[in-house]
């Protein structure tokens, strides 16, 4: 603003007048949205904006009975500790791991499913198997956990008597009893909840694509596998992008619930995530300064990833989120 | 969805007429596979359900001994009776069901109001405000920050605590803005003329014209508030009487889990002498909480089916 000041004074008054959308007249005569909105604004910067002020504790030596003036200014050690930290190395490790493992596991389950469900002709089929497969997706971690336990469980678990059934193993298996089992449990425990409900979006960017492409296909010889190749498949590569950036930038974000609910003594090497470490260090133990830390390099990680991901998509020409 | 989105090939059947034996085989042996994937599809997503609502119809002391499959071994109903005679379940219960109603009447007004606000275009205050939901999607400030201002606003161990931090959130105020922005313009311009207020506009022609929309939104965040457990876990774990039924059931799997995980724990842990009493386990207690958890939602949904694909509309996420 000064500089423009300085530039060209002349020009100021009208370019202010421009800038200036909105007058006293207006904000009364929309005082009526200004009440409507106005409040649930402050209600929101107080609850989403107003805590990331307390971040501040993430450089500081924390005390909880001290006042803000008071506290002890450490500056980036509880990060050099963090990242020097034996245990928040596995944590980090577990979280990317797992972030991942769910992130292929998810898209390539969906997209086929979707795939599948389209070649399905008999509409009534089509809806009851749609309807079962979005059952998971309304059950709380909770009960899925629970389901995933009993099913795993030695003594009845469905899993062992099947295997078992089949002749793949001779004695039940421990599942979560066993790190090694551990990632490829979440990942399959996600699949079973959310597949059916993630082809819906899939199944309506399917039902967007021109019927004239297939028709066009079909007339130069296209068979089934030939269209999904050259029809369908890039006609939902933009509803895909879009959900991979989407979910790229949440891939950090991919544990708690299902970890915390079926990780054990055990397993513990494996299960544990960014966000079970910042609850186990920050309400439990009363670390908050470090589990403040681990959080922030969560989001901030989140943040760049999204961002990146969002410039690769722009330089690919596809549609970008932001 | 749609029934019209399901055959973008009408013609799949023609093109194979006068090929080879493969080629006229092969439509028939793409359908068998599909329909045999689609079976199990079915078979893998609904038995683990079945059988806990199997389990929890059996006599708990009978399903240790295994084979409870499909149908009950020996028909009781004892296990809902004694979780509705417990007095913890029960208030939990009355808990998730009041904090699910005023969650999803208070989501559904207060953002349907505010999408309204920002569809008006001559609104001076549309894009900051816009601006300021829009970013709360993409950042979040954490666990302790969030924990220490529950605890500074006094809202530790209370009942708002399950409805007040989450009555917007942006994901849906733009769904619903989307949606706004389709209706006529001439709708609101006709009810200006008759000298309604912006209030009165949204209340009386916006919200009615919403239900479809509102009704995906609807469900979205009663799931969600039904499905919650970490606030209960984290607010008001040390008050009894404020616990949810989710976070019942998490206390009771996770007494269940550590005996599987470690089978030297002999079962029946952790239930209290009384269940002891009435012959039934953590197993099937534990059947009989998820049926009733799960089944206010599972009778809800398919209803609302067509509608999802509205509430899911990820296209219209860009500002």
């Amino acid at each position: 603003m000064a500089e423009t000041l300085t530039q060209q004074p002349v020009a100021r008054p009208p370019k202010r007048k421009k800038e200036r959308r909105f007058t006293w007249k207006q904000i009364k005569d929309q005082r009526q949205l200004i009440w409507m909105s106005v409040p649930l604004t402050l209600y929101i910067m107080l609850f989403a904006y107003y805590p990331v002020w307390g971040w501040t504790m993430a450089f500081q030596n924390y005390r909880p009975n001290k006042s803000f003036g008071e506290q002890e200014w450490v500056g980036f050690k509880q990060f050099h500790f963090l990242f020097t930290d034996d245990n928040f190395i596995r944590v980090l490790r577990n979280t990317v791991a797992m972030g991942f493992i769910n992130l292929v596991l998810g898209f390539v389950t969906a997209i086929i499913l979707a795939l599948l469900l389209n070649e399905i002709r008999k509409v009534l089929w089509k809806r009851v198997v749609q309807t079962i497969s979005y059952l998971p997706h309304f059950l709380s971690w909770i009960i899925v956990t629970g389901i995933v336990a009993t099913s795993l469980s030695i003594n009845d678990g469905i899993v062992n008597i099947v295997l078992m059934k089949l002749h793949i193993i001779n004695e039940p298996i421990l599942w979560l009893s066993e790190g090694k089992y551990f990632w490829g449990i979440v990942g399959a425990s996600h699949v079973w909840k959310e597949v059916g409900w993630n082809t819906i979006i899939y199944l309506a960017a399917i039902a967007s694509i021109d019927p004239a492409l297939y028709e066009a296909a079909e007339i130069d010889g296209a068979n089934r596998y030939k269209k999904m190749q050259y029809v369908t498949l890039p006609g939902i590569k933009g509803t895909v992008v879009i959900l991979l950036i989407m979910s790229i930038g949440h891939i950090l974000e991919a544990g708690f619930e299902v970890q915390y609910l079926l990780g054990n003594g055990l397993v513990v090497d494996w299960a544990e995530t960014i966000d079970i470490f910042v609850l186990k260090y920050g309400l439990a133990q009363g670390n908050y300064s470090l589990a403040t830390a681990g959080g922030i390099f969560k989001t901030v990680v989140s943040i760049t990833m999204l961002l990146l991901a969002n410039g690769v998509a722009k330089r690919l020409g596809e549609e970008r989120l932001l | 969805m749609d029934n019209r989105q399901i055959s973008p090939q009408p013609n799949a059947g023609i093109k194979y007429r006068k090929n080879s034996g493969i080629g006229r085989l092969e439509p028939f042996l793409f359908t068998t596979f599909n329909t045999v994937f689609m079976i199990c599809l079915v078979i893998v997503t609904l038995y683990p359900f079945l059988n806990t609502i199997a389990v929890s119809f059996n006599v708990g002391n009978d399903t240790i001994r295994g084979g409870i499959y499909l149908w009950p071994r020996e028909w009781t109903t004892q296990n809902y009776k004694a979780i509705f005679a417990s007095g913890y379940v029960y208030d939990a219960f009355f808990i998730s069901v009041a904090r699910t109603l005023i969650s999803t009447l208070l989501n559904i007004f207060l953002t349907t109001m505010l999408a309204y606000t920002l569809s008006r275009k001559d609104y001076v205050f549309r894009k900051v405000i816009t601006v300021i939901f829009v970013l709360t999607m993409y950042f979040n400030a954490g666990l302790i920050p969030n924990y220490f201002l529950i605890k500074d606003l006094h809202l530790l161990n209370t009942f708002w605590v399950y409805v007040v931090p989450s009555m917007i959130s942006a994901f849906n105020l733009i769904v619903i803005r989307t949606y706004i922005l389709t209706l006529p313009e001439a709708l609101i311009e006709s009810a200006k003329i008759d000298g309604a207020g912006d209030f009165k506009i949204f209340w009386r022609v916006i919200f009615p014209l919403c239900k479809p929309v509102l009704a995906t939104i609807a469900l979205f965040v009663a799931v969600g508030a039904w499905n919650a457990w970490f606030d209960a876990f984290i607010y008001t774990s040390s008050r009894q009487h404020l616990s949810t039924l989710q976070y019942e059931l998490m206390k009771l799997i996770s007494s269940t889990m550590n005996s599987n995980a470690n089978p030297s724990v002999a079962h029946g842990s952790g239930m209290t002498a009384e269940s002891a009493r009435d012959m039934v386990t953590p197993i099937s207690i534990r059947a009989a909480i998820t049926v009733v958890a799960s089944v206010p939602i599972l009778l809800v949904y398919p209803f609302l089916q067509k509608y999802f694909v509205v509430g899911l509309n990820v296209g219209s996420v860009k500002e």
